[in-house]
C-alpha cells in the first residue's frame, strides 16, 4: 500500500532529471496512480506515452497531490498490450484512448476503447484497431469492433449533431441516445480540429512553438503561452523579472474576465434573456480591449515570452487599466446580478445539468466545472507558480454542480479578478521585463501548471541530450472536462443540451491539438 | 421589472458609428498594415526572414510582407537591424485578391468593390454560414462579436445564419484540417449559387501557425473560390467589418491608404482617406 513513494516529487515548473524519474513494474505503477488518486485527493494531470524502441512504449504518469501541491512522476514500459489502468484508475480513461490512438498500443479490457482524435497511429505498423496501414481514416467514423454507445428499444431514437452547428463555433460530433426529450446517454467524438500540433513541437524550441503555443487554443493564448514560457524558463534555469511575472497574471485574469464575461452573455442567450446577453458581450470587449492596450492583440498574442513579456506597462498604462477595469467591473456586475434576480432565468438554471462531486472526481473533471461541484482546487493557490506566489487570489467554489453554479462560479471569479486588477495592476514591481533564456537542461522532463480561465493548462516537456524537445504533451482543461458534458445530459431533456454545453464552454481544438 | 430598466439604462448605447464618422482610433500597440523600407536594408540581409515562424517575408521585389502568412508577431522588427520593419494602425488590412496581400504597405489598395451583379444580389442582404475548420476559437470569437451591439452586424443586413441553406456565402476560419475537409466542402456545396466565400485569419488564407503541418491543407486555396481575404492573427473585428463593407460596395474608397516616408520612420503616420457610407445600391 505504501508504493506511493515509487514517484518522484517535483513541483510546478522545477524540472528533475528523466534519469531520477523511477521506471517500475506495470503493477506498482498501477497501484501507486491508484493509491495516490485515492488517499490523497489527488489528480491525474496527464498520461502519456514516448516511444523507446520498435516494441516499446514508456508511460508516464503525471499526478497532483491535492494536500500538498506537490507534484509526482513516475513510468513503467508497456509493449503492444497492457491491461487498462482505466479499470482501477477511472480517471485514466481518455489519456488511455490517447495513448492506444498515438502508438498502437492497446490497453486491454479498457470499458471504452476508440479513437480520440481519428490519426494514424505515430508507430508505423502498428494500430490499436488494427486499421489497414496506409488506409484513410475518417473523423468520428468508428473503427470495426467499436460504435457509438447504443440503446436499443422501440421507441429509442438517436440524434446527431455536428460537425459543423448552427451557430459560429468549432466542430466536434455529439450523440445522442433519447427517449422522446430525454437523453439517456451523450457520446462526444472529436478530431475535427486536430493539426498536429504536439508533434510539430518535437525538435523545438523553435521560432513556430510560441505561436503554436498561443494558437492551439485560442481563447486560452495566455494561459498556455505562460504555461510554456515558465517551463522552459526552469529548463533554461532562469527566473523571469518579477515586473514581467505580474505582467503575465495580470493578462491571465484579463483573459478569464473576458471568457467569463462572454460565458455569462451566451448562458443568458441561452435562455432567452437578452439584456444580460447584450451587456456581457459588449463588456467582454471591453476586457479584450484591454489586454489589447496592454500588447495590441485582444487575446494577448505576442505578450507572454520566454523569458518574461513583449511589452511593459508605464505608470499611465497601468492607471488607464485599472480605469477600464473598474468600469467594466461595475457593468458585468450590473448585467450578472440581472441574472440572479430574474426567476424565469433562475428557474432555467438550477437544478439543470448536474454533476455530483464525486463523478467530478471519478472522472477527473477539473477547474471551473470542478469548482462548481464544490471541488475545491485552483493552481493559483495549490501550485503556484511566477506572481501568485505573491499576489492570492481566493479561490471560489459553489456546491451545487448545475448549470447555475457553473455561471455562479463565473460570477464570483469575475468579481475576485477584478478585485485583483483594481489592487495590483497600479502597482507592479519595479524593474526589466524580459531575461535571455540559457541553453535548456539536457535529459530532463517538466510539468507546467496554469490556472487558466477553463482550469488547469498542463505542460509537460522532456528535453533530450541537445537539450531540445523530445517529447512534449500539452493537457488543455477541456481534454479533461468533455465528459463532465456528457455526463451533465443524463437524464435531461434535449432541449437542455445548447444551456448545459455552454455552461461548461469547452475548448475543441484545445482537445483536439 | 424597474431595475432591469435601470441596468439598461447605465448600461448606456454603445454601437460604434464605423463606417460613418472619424476612422476609430485602435490602441498604440495594435498591429496593422505593415510598412517595410526595403531602402534601408542591407543586400543579402535575411534576418527578419530567419526569425519569421511563417516564412511570410518576401525578398522578389524589394522587400515584402505577405500578410496572409503573417501572424503580426513582430518578431521580424526586433529582429531587424535597421529598423526598416513597421507595423502600423492601420486596420483596413482586407484585400479581393491573394497577390495583393503580399505589400511592404507603401501602395497598398483598400479591398475593392465585387461586380455590380453580385452587388445587386448581396449588396444589402448577405446571409453567411461560418465553418471553422481547424481555427483556435480567436478568428471565430471576433467574428461572433461583430453580432454584439457593439458592431451590430444586422445594421448591414448582413447575418451568420444556421443552415447552408440559407446562405450566400460562407466564411472560413482555419487551416482546413484533413478531418474537417470534406464537412467544409459538403457545407458550401449545400449553398445555393451562386455564393461567395470570404477566408478569415492566417490560417484560412495560408495555414497560418499550422502551415505545412501534414495535418492540414494550408487553408482555402485550391479547394474553395475565396473572394474576400482577411488577415490577420486574428483579424481585428473591424478589419473584418471594414472588409466586408467595402467588398459589398458599402464603403466608398478613395483609393489607398498612403504612408508618409518623409521623416527618418514614420509609418505610423496614415492619411485617413474619406470613407463616408454609400448609400445602398438601388439596381
Ligand atoms: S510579424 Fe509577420 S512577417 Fe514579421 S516575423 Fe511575425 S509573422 Fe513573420
Ligand atoms: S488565423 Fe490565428 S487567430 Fe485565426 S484561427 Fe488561425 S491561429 Fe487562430
Amino acid at each position: 500500500m505504501t508504493v506511493i513513494t515509487d514517484c518522484v516529487k517535483t513541483f510546478n515548473s522545477k524540472p528533475v532529471r528523466q534519469a531520477d524519474v523511477p521506471v517500475v513494474r506495470f503493477d506498482d505503477f498501477r497501484d501507486a496512480l491508484a493509491s495516490t488518486l485515492a488517499s490523497r485527493d489527488g489528480e491525474l494531470l496527464a498520461l502519456f506515452g514516448v516511444p523507446r524502441g520498435p516494441q516499446t512504449v514508456r508511460v508516464y504518469g503525471v499526478t497532483l497531490e491535492g494536500m500538498t501541491g506537490a507534484i509526482g512522476l513516475m513510468a513503467t514500459d508497456v509493449g503492444e498490450r497492457y491491461p487498462a489502468l482505466t479499470r482501477d484508475v477511472s480517471q485514466a480513461h481518455w489519456f488511455e484512448r490517447e495513448i492506444a490512438e498515438q502508438w498502437g498500443v492497446v490497453p486491454e479490457n479498457h470499458p471504452w476503447l476508440k479513437p480520440i482524435r481519428f490519426h494514424r497511429s505515430y508507430s508505423s505498423g502498428r494500430d490499436a484497431w488494427n486499421r489497414v496501414v496506409g488506409g484513410a481514416i475518417l473523423p468520428c467514423v468508428m473503427p470495426e469492433g467499436t460504435d457509438y454507445f447504443k440503446i436499443r428499444g422501440d421507441e429509442i431514437h438517436e440524434v446527431a449533431v455536428g460537425p459543423v452547428h448552427a451557430g459560429v463555433i468549432e466542430p466536434g460530433h455529439f450523440r445522442f441516445q433519447c427517449h422522446g426529450e430525454h437523453v439517456f446517454t451523450l457520446e462526444i467524438e472529436f478530431g475535427y480540429q486536430h493539426r498536429g500540433i504536439e508533434r510539430r513541437l518535437i525538435g523545438g524550441p523553435d521560432k513556430r512553438t510560441l505561436p503554436l503555443m498561443e494558437t492551439l487554443a485560442g481563447d486560452t493564448s495566455i494561459g498556455h503561452a505562460t504555461a510554456y514560457c515558465q517551463l522552459i524558463e526552469g529548463l533554461g534555469r532562469v527566473v523571469a523579472p518579477l515586473r514581467a511575472q505580474a505582467i503575465r497574471a495580470a493578462a491571465l485574469e484579463l483573459e478569464r474576465l473576458a471568457n467569463h464575461t462572454g460565458d455569462l452573455g451566451a448562458l443568458a442567450g441561452d435562455v432567452g434573456y437578452l439584456p444580460t446577453l447584450s451587456y456581457c458581450g459588449r463588456i467582454r470587449g471591453d476586457f479584450l480591449n484591454a489586454t489589447a492596450l496592454v500588447c495590441g492583440n485582444r487575446f494577448g498574442r505576442g505578450l507572454v515570452r520566454p523569458g518574461g513579456v513583449g511589452f511593459d506597462i508605464d505608470e499611465p498604462m497601468a492607471a488607464e487599466l485599472r480605469g477600464r477595469v473598474e468600469a467594466a467591473h461595475r457593468d458585468v456586475t450590473g448585467a450578472a446580478n440581472l441574472l440572479w434576480s430574474t426567476s424565469s432565468v433562475m428557474a432555467r438554471f438550477e437544478g439543470t445539468g448536474t454533476v455530483p462531486l464525486a463523478t467530478i472526481r471519478a472522472l477527473g473533471v477539473t477547474g471551473t466545472a470542478g469548482r462548481a461541484s464544490g471541488h475545491d482546487r485552483d493552481a493559483r493557490r495549490d501550485t503556484p507558480s511566477g506572481y501568485h506566489r505573491y499576489a492570492q487570489i481566493p479561490v471560489s467554489t459553489w456546491h451545487t454542480g448545475d448549470v447555475f453554479a457553473r455561471a455562479y462560479v463565473r460570477h464570483l471569479e469575475i468579481q475576485r479578478s477584478c478585485e485583483y486588477l483594481i489592487e495590483n495592476a497600479p502597482q507592479l514591481p519595479a524593474g526589466d521585463v524580459r531575461r535571455d533564456i540559457g541553453p535548456l537542461m539536457v535529459d530532463a522532463i517538466g510539468v507546467s501548471l496554469i490556472e487558466g480561465w477553463r482550469g488547469p493548462v498542463c505542460h509537460v516537456a522532456m528535453t533530450g541530450a541537445e537539450g531540445t524537445f523530445s517529447h512534449y504533451k500539452v493537457v488543455d482543461p477541456s481534454f479533461r472536462n468533455w465528459i463532465g458534458l456528457a455526463m451533465a445530459l443524463r437524464d435531461q431533456p434535449i432541449s437542455d443540451f445548447p444551456l448545459c454545453n455552454k455552461s461548461f464552454n469547452l475548448s475543441y481544438c484545445g482537445h483536439d491539438l | 421589472m424597474l431595475s432591469v430598466i435601470r441596468e439598461r439604462w447605465r448600461q448606456g448605447h454603445r454601437t460604434i458609428a464605423y463606417p460613418a464618422g472619424d476612422l476609430p482610433v485602435l490602441p498604440d500597440r495594435y498591429r496593422g498594415l505593415p510598412c517595410v523600407d526595403g531602402a534601408k536594408c542591407p543586400s543579402e540581409c535575411r534576418a527578419c526572414a530567419d526569425v519569421c515562424p511563417t516564412d511570410a517575408l518576401r525578398f522578389d521585389a524589394g522587400v515584402r510582407i505577405d500578410m496572409g502568412r503573417c501572424l503580426f508577431c513582430t518578431d521580424c522588427t526586433s529582429a531587424c537591424p535597421e529598423g526598416a520593419i513597421a507595423f502600423t494602425r492601420e486596420f483596413r488590412t482586407a484585400a479581393r485578391t491573394r497577390d495583393a496581400l503580399v505589400t511592404d504597405g507603401a501602395a497598398f489598395p483598400l479591398a475593392r468593390a465585387v461586380d455590380a451583379k453580385s452587388r445587386r444580389l448581396f449588396g444589402r442582404s448577405l446571409q453567411l454560414r461560418q465553418v471553422s475548420a481547424g481555427g483556435c476559437n480567436a478568428c471565430e470569437a471576433d467574428i461572433n462579436v461583430l453580432a454584439t451591439p457593439v458592431f451590430d452586424l444586422g445594421r448591414f443586413g448582413i447575418k451568420v445564419v444556421a443552415s447552408p441553406r440559407h446562405a450566400d456565402g460562407i466564411i472560413v476560419t482555419g487551416p482546413v484540417t484533413a478531418n474537417m475537409r470534406l464537412a467544409l466542402e459538403k457545407t458550401y456545396a449545400a449553398i445555393p449559387d451562386p455564393k461567395c466565400v470570404i477566408a478569415v485569419g492566417a490560417c484560412a488564407i495560408s495555414g497560418g501557425p499550422f502551415a505545412g503541418h501534414d495535418e492540414q491543407h494550408g487553408g482555402c486555396e485550391g479547394i474553395l473560390p475565396v473572394d474576400l481575404h482577411i488577415p490577420g492573427c486574428p483579424p481585428h473585428p473591424l478589419t473584418i467589418l471594414d472588409g466586408i463593407l467595402r467588398w459589398l460596395g458599402r464603403i466608398e474608397s478613395s483609393g489607398a491608404p498612403t504612408i508618409d516616408r518623409d521623416s527618418n520612420h514614420s509609418c505610423g503616420t496614415l492619411s485617413t482617406d474619406t470613407h463616408a457610407i454609400s448609400t445602398p445600391y438601388r439596381p
